[in-house]
């Protein structure tokens, strides 16, 4: 923490390397501060993002439980495993979960650890909004789960469609809870979708220009400018539902003039783009790794950036194919028949141009790479599905069956979570300095390829047998008995296999091979500094000359510790100082001032949770839980009179 | 239970037919597609050299750009796009022929959902041949026939797989949608949308018979339940009206008038019961009628409590209802 009593002419600058004083004061600044108070307090975008990602993944395991005791209760026809109303429940958590507290979220978790590492500076846009964003997102998931545990999840769906969703068809407080965590977490994705559209903006290293920003990062940042267009609508639409269930108001109800496909638009505006907002960074993944292990740049960098920019666009234009089913114009529903089809080409764009790499490399076979060649199998298969359901009349026969079931799946887990968990494996060691066992690594990745393939391909055909999504039970006879069963087991296996990544991860923090700077070799910034990197990433900020920086210099190991990059130095080590750039071609620009870690985003944080949970039970809540509200946004806004004068000695003293 | 045919690639009747053929036509495409992208992928892992993390990585085309491998992109992403253009085109033509099909002289039906089970009206142009059933619908083979959809309470979905694709049920709206069963059978339905917690059991039959069978269906489903003449039936009867049971249902020709649950009127005629949970036995009745919670948690229907001959005599009444 910056100490304010050092004298401005006194300061120290950086510039140089770990071991220097300059280098120890630099640690000192950026570290978050010690204790429980400060561990609240913490701002460093690496120790947020090392929360965010752990308590992501505990939603991710929590949401595959559900989903075990769903697939051991269809196993056999007329089941007494769990009555409807657990099952109505498991499944409405299961979606919430892997789609609101898993999914998006893990995505942005990881992003807020690299995208300042991969641009090359020492923290992320607006420090203290990102922690308050991590807050309220883990306030949110523990308040579905809490209610769930007390046996009052919700039970309408992930999707929660009125007037099921509505008052008169769920009474109680399930509904209110399921729509004002989704409010929460929904701001969450809105805040760090600021955050890092901020950073990737301003905060580059010099000399990384727009066409020299790793794909990873693009992929990031097209995601937060979708989120920014897809979260109101559903944040828009629970709202209304809240409002519909507290206060009387007759949105979604027919009897009074309200409208129940309404909700279907605004729900489906934001849940397919959904889908992308998971899909992009799965592509980011795969655009860092893919070079890596084939030891060569990516093929095509702009067709790259440019099919990520044109799904961004096509992603908003084809939410009504989840509603074929319901009366809709036919000249309207082949316009959404042609751009869903179409979004299809800026994904074969990226894959030919991963197989020219893969073509032009030489491979080198590690854990990560597995999981990408994963993604090819599973994820071209769900595109392929995808086709179908974009069609009309196939929709129409196919559309919640388990057909879709089997779609979704096989692009959710083979185009998102594939790649998560190759990206694992990749930057594990960027995070916790070792090294995962790659024989584990192996087992793992043949477990859960194996195991989804068992688990979902039956689906294809329980669907096309004619069994719909969403039931708790079937009877026996209909022909679908002996493909739930293998299904079921395919569930299990993939459960094993996760157990088993878990089990890899937590024996690596001890026992894993020290990983060094660079393991795998790999060309972008993130490698260049330590693993796990210092407080404040790098102890001199790099210039770029190119797209893979560490390829083109001279590689750190062949020069001794010390990279031999060239880099800028002279902002302040014992203040939280930081370099923006210019936004096209990154030329220096201004030095800014960071703000100092606080308590205050952690408090307002709790102090939102109060108004919203107070709201599910009445109106009021919102009135006077507004108060706290607004105490502790002043506090954490308040100016801090030694913090304004050491940023204006600085602007003094250039 | 009801043998009965639920399957989309078994089709019998134009509209599901239609969708085979996109389907198959899809299908193909998507093969060939996908195994040319697993081969290229497969070759270009067998034929690319091994290597590790301190191998020199390859930047040639930072000097020297690479067109051959830039033209196969291109054609690759080109050929992708052609085929799409070509499923799109086989989609909307598909669609197309099947808003051509012909409705000329339709049997016209009303088919309302409630929460869980079907009421299906059957509309006559002369009112008084119209009649209510419910949970199984009888249709004449070869003839179109439209369907009429209302939801009472939220949203469901009507899905015969073997005839035709599915098509919800809205409060507050009405869609249409029509089918032909060109072959007798019994063909299964079911709700696709999820509506609370008894959705999964809240199937459906259609029944399509040679029309003269259908015709002989119909006179009988127009006519008014018949006066029990035994002993039992009639104390069963009184039973029935004097219980809750006549709070929710209707028996045509008596005071019985009710619309909350389905119409008993010709009950002993259907195949099955409580939407398709449970076949139309004399037992399987008795359980329904005295726990239907334990048959379908979360129904409306409320146990009824009865002496064992109490019951025996409802039960003989309701078998008398054909």
């Amino acid at each position: 923490m910056n100490r304010p009593g050092h004298a401005p002419a006194s300061r120290l600058k950086d510039g140089t390397g770990p071991g220097s004083p300059e280098a120890a004061a630099l640690d000192a600044t950026w570290s978050d501060p010690p204790g429980l108070l400060g561990w609240l307090a913490a701002v460093n975008h690496k120790s947020i993002a090392r929360r965010f990602i752990v308590t992501t993944f505990c939603f991710f395991v929590a949401g595959g439980l559900l989903a075990v005791v769903m697939r051991l209760q269809l196993a056999r026809p007329g089941s007494k495993l769990v009555g409807p109303d657990l099952y109505n429940q498991l499944f409405t958590m299961h979606g919430s979960t892997m789609m609101f507290l898993f999914a998006v979220p893990v995505m942005q978790a990881v992003a807020v650890y690299l995208v300042p590492l991969m641009l090359g500076t020492r923290s992320i846009a607006f420090p203290r909004l990102n922690a308050f964003a991590y807050w309220i997102f883990l306030f949110g998931g523990l308040m579905l789960y809490v209610v769930f545990v007390l046996g009052a999840g919700p039970d309408a769906g992930w999707f929660s469609y009125v007037p099921l969703a509505g008052p008169d068809y769920s009474p109680g407080k399930r509904e209110d809870f399921w729509a004002q965590m989704i409010t929460f977490t929904e701001l969450s994705a809105l805040l760090e979708a600021i955050v890092v559209i901020t950073t990737v903006f301003k905060l580059r290293a010099p000399g990384m220009t727009l066409n020299r920003i790793p794909l990873f990062v693009w992929a990031m940042l097209v995601t937060a400018f979708m989120v920014l267009f897809a979260m109101p609508s559903v944040m828009l639409a629970s709202t209304m539902l809240i409002m519909d269930r507290l206060v009387g108001s007759h949105f979604f109800n027919p009897a009074e003039g309200g409208d129940v496909v309404l909700w279907q638009h605004l729900f489906w505006f934001f849940g397919h783009p959904e889908v992308y907002l998971i899909f992009l960074p799965g592509l980011g993944f795969l655009s860092a790794m893919i070079p890596t292990f084939a030891r060569r740049p990516i093929f095509g960098y702009t067709a790259m950036v440019l099919s990520l920019i044109a799904t961004a666009f096509l992603a908003f234009g084809l939410w009504v194919h989840h509603m074929f089913a319901v009366n809709l114009p036919e000249l309207g529903k082949s316009f959404f028949t042609a751009a869903s089809m179409l979004i299809a080409i800026p994904s074969a764009v990226q894959i030919f141009c991963w197989l020219a790499t893969l073509w032009g490399g030489k491979l080198d076979f590690k854990t990560p790479l597995l999981f990408v060649l994963g993604f090819f199998f599973i994820l071209v298969l769900g595109g392929m599905t995808g086709i179908m359901l974009a069609s009309v009349p196939l929709d129409l026969q196919v559309h919640d069956s388990y057909f879709v079931v089997a779609h979704l799946h096989y692009v959710l887990i083979g185009g998102a979570v594939f790649p998560l968990f190759g990206a694992f494996y990749y930057w594990y060691p960027k995070i916790t300095g070792r090294l995962m066992s790659e024989r584990l690594g192996r087992w793992n990745f043949w477990l859960f390829f194996i195991g989804f393939n068992v688990a979902f391909f039956p689906m294809h055909l329980l669907g096309l047998k004619g069994m719909p999504r969403r039931v708790y039970t079937y009877q026996a006879g209909l022909g679908w008995d002996a493909m739930n069963m293998v299904a079921t087991i395919g569930a299990l296996t993939i459960a094993m296999s996760v157990l088993l990544f878990i089990v890899n991860a937590a024996r690596s923090l001890r026992h894993g091979a020290p990983a060094g700077a660079n393991p795998w070799g790999a060309g972008t910034l993130e490698w260049a500094t330590e693993s796990p990197p210092p407080p404040c990433n790098f102890h001199a900020i790099p210039v770029v000359h190119g797209r893979d920086p560490l390829w083109e210099h001279p590689r750190p190991e062949a020069e001794g510790a010390q990279p031999a990059f060239t880099h800028v130095s002279g902002l302040a080590a014992d203040t939280r100082e930081l370099l923006a750039t210019t936004v096209l071609d990154a030329r220096p620009d201004l030095r800014l001032n960071f703000p100092d870690p606080t308590i205050w985003p952690f408090v307002s944080a709790v102090a939102v949770t109060a108004l919203f949970i107070g709201s599910v039970f009445t109106p009021w809540a919102v009135v006077w839980g507004s108060i706290p509200i607004a105490i502790a946004l002043t506090a954490w806004f308040w100016p801090d009179r030694a913090e304004t004068s050491v940023h204006l000695s600085l602007e003094r003293k250039p | 239970m009801m043998e009965a045919l639920h399957d989309v690639l078994a089709p019998f009747g134009p509209q599901a037919a239609h969708v085979r053929e996109l389907w198959l036509l899809t299908l193909a495409v998507c093969t060939v597609v996908f195994a040319a992208v697993l081969a290229a992928l497969l070759f270009a892992l067998l034929r690319a050299p091994r290597a590790n993390a301190q191998s020199p990585p390859g930047l040639s085309d930072l000097g020297r750009p690479e067109p051959g491998k830039r033209r196969s992109v291109i054609a690759a992403v080109a050929a992708s796009t052609l085929l799409l253009l070509a499923l799109i085109a086989a989609s909307i033509f598909t669609d197309r022929a099947l808003a051509r099909l012909s409705t000329e002289g339709a049997l016209r039906l009303e088919v309302t959902a409630h929460q869980w089970w079907w009421e299906v009206r059957y509309v006559e142009p002369n009112v008084a041949d119209s009649f209510i059933t419910a949970n199984e619908i009888h249709v004449p083979t070869g003839r179109p026939v439209i369907v009429t959809l209302k939801a009472d309470d939220v949203i469901h979905s009507f899905w015969v797989p073997s005839l035709a694709g599915k098509k919800d049920l809205l409060p507050g709206r009405t869609t249409t949608m029509n089918f032909r069963a060109d072959r007798d059978g019994v063909y299964r339905g079911q709700c696709a949308e999820f509506c609370g917690s008894q959705h999964a059991l809240m199937a459906f039959f259609v029944v399509a018979d040679p029309p003269e069978r259908y015709a002989a269906w119909a006179a009988a489903q127009r006519r008014t339940a018949s006066e029990p003449t035994e002993s039992q039936p009639m104390r069963g009867r009184e039973i029935f009206m004097r219980s809750s049971c006549a709070m929710c249902h209707a028996i045509d020709g008596t005071t019985a008038q009710a619309v909350r649950g389905p119409n008993l009127t010709h009950v002993a005629s259907r195949g099955t019961l409580a939407a398709g949970a449970l076949a139309n036995t004399p037992e399987d009745l008795k359980r329904w009628i005295a726990d239907p919670q334990q048959i379908k948690p979360g129904t409306y229907m409320p146990a009824t409590r009865l002496a064992p001959e109490e019951m025996d005599a409802l039960v003989g009444y309701l078998q008398t209802l054909r």
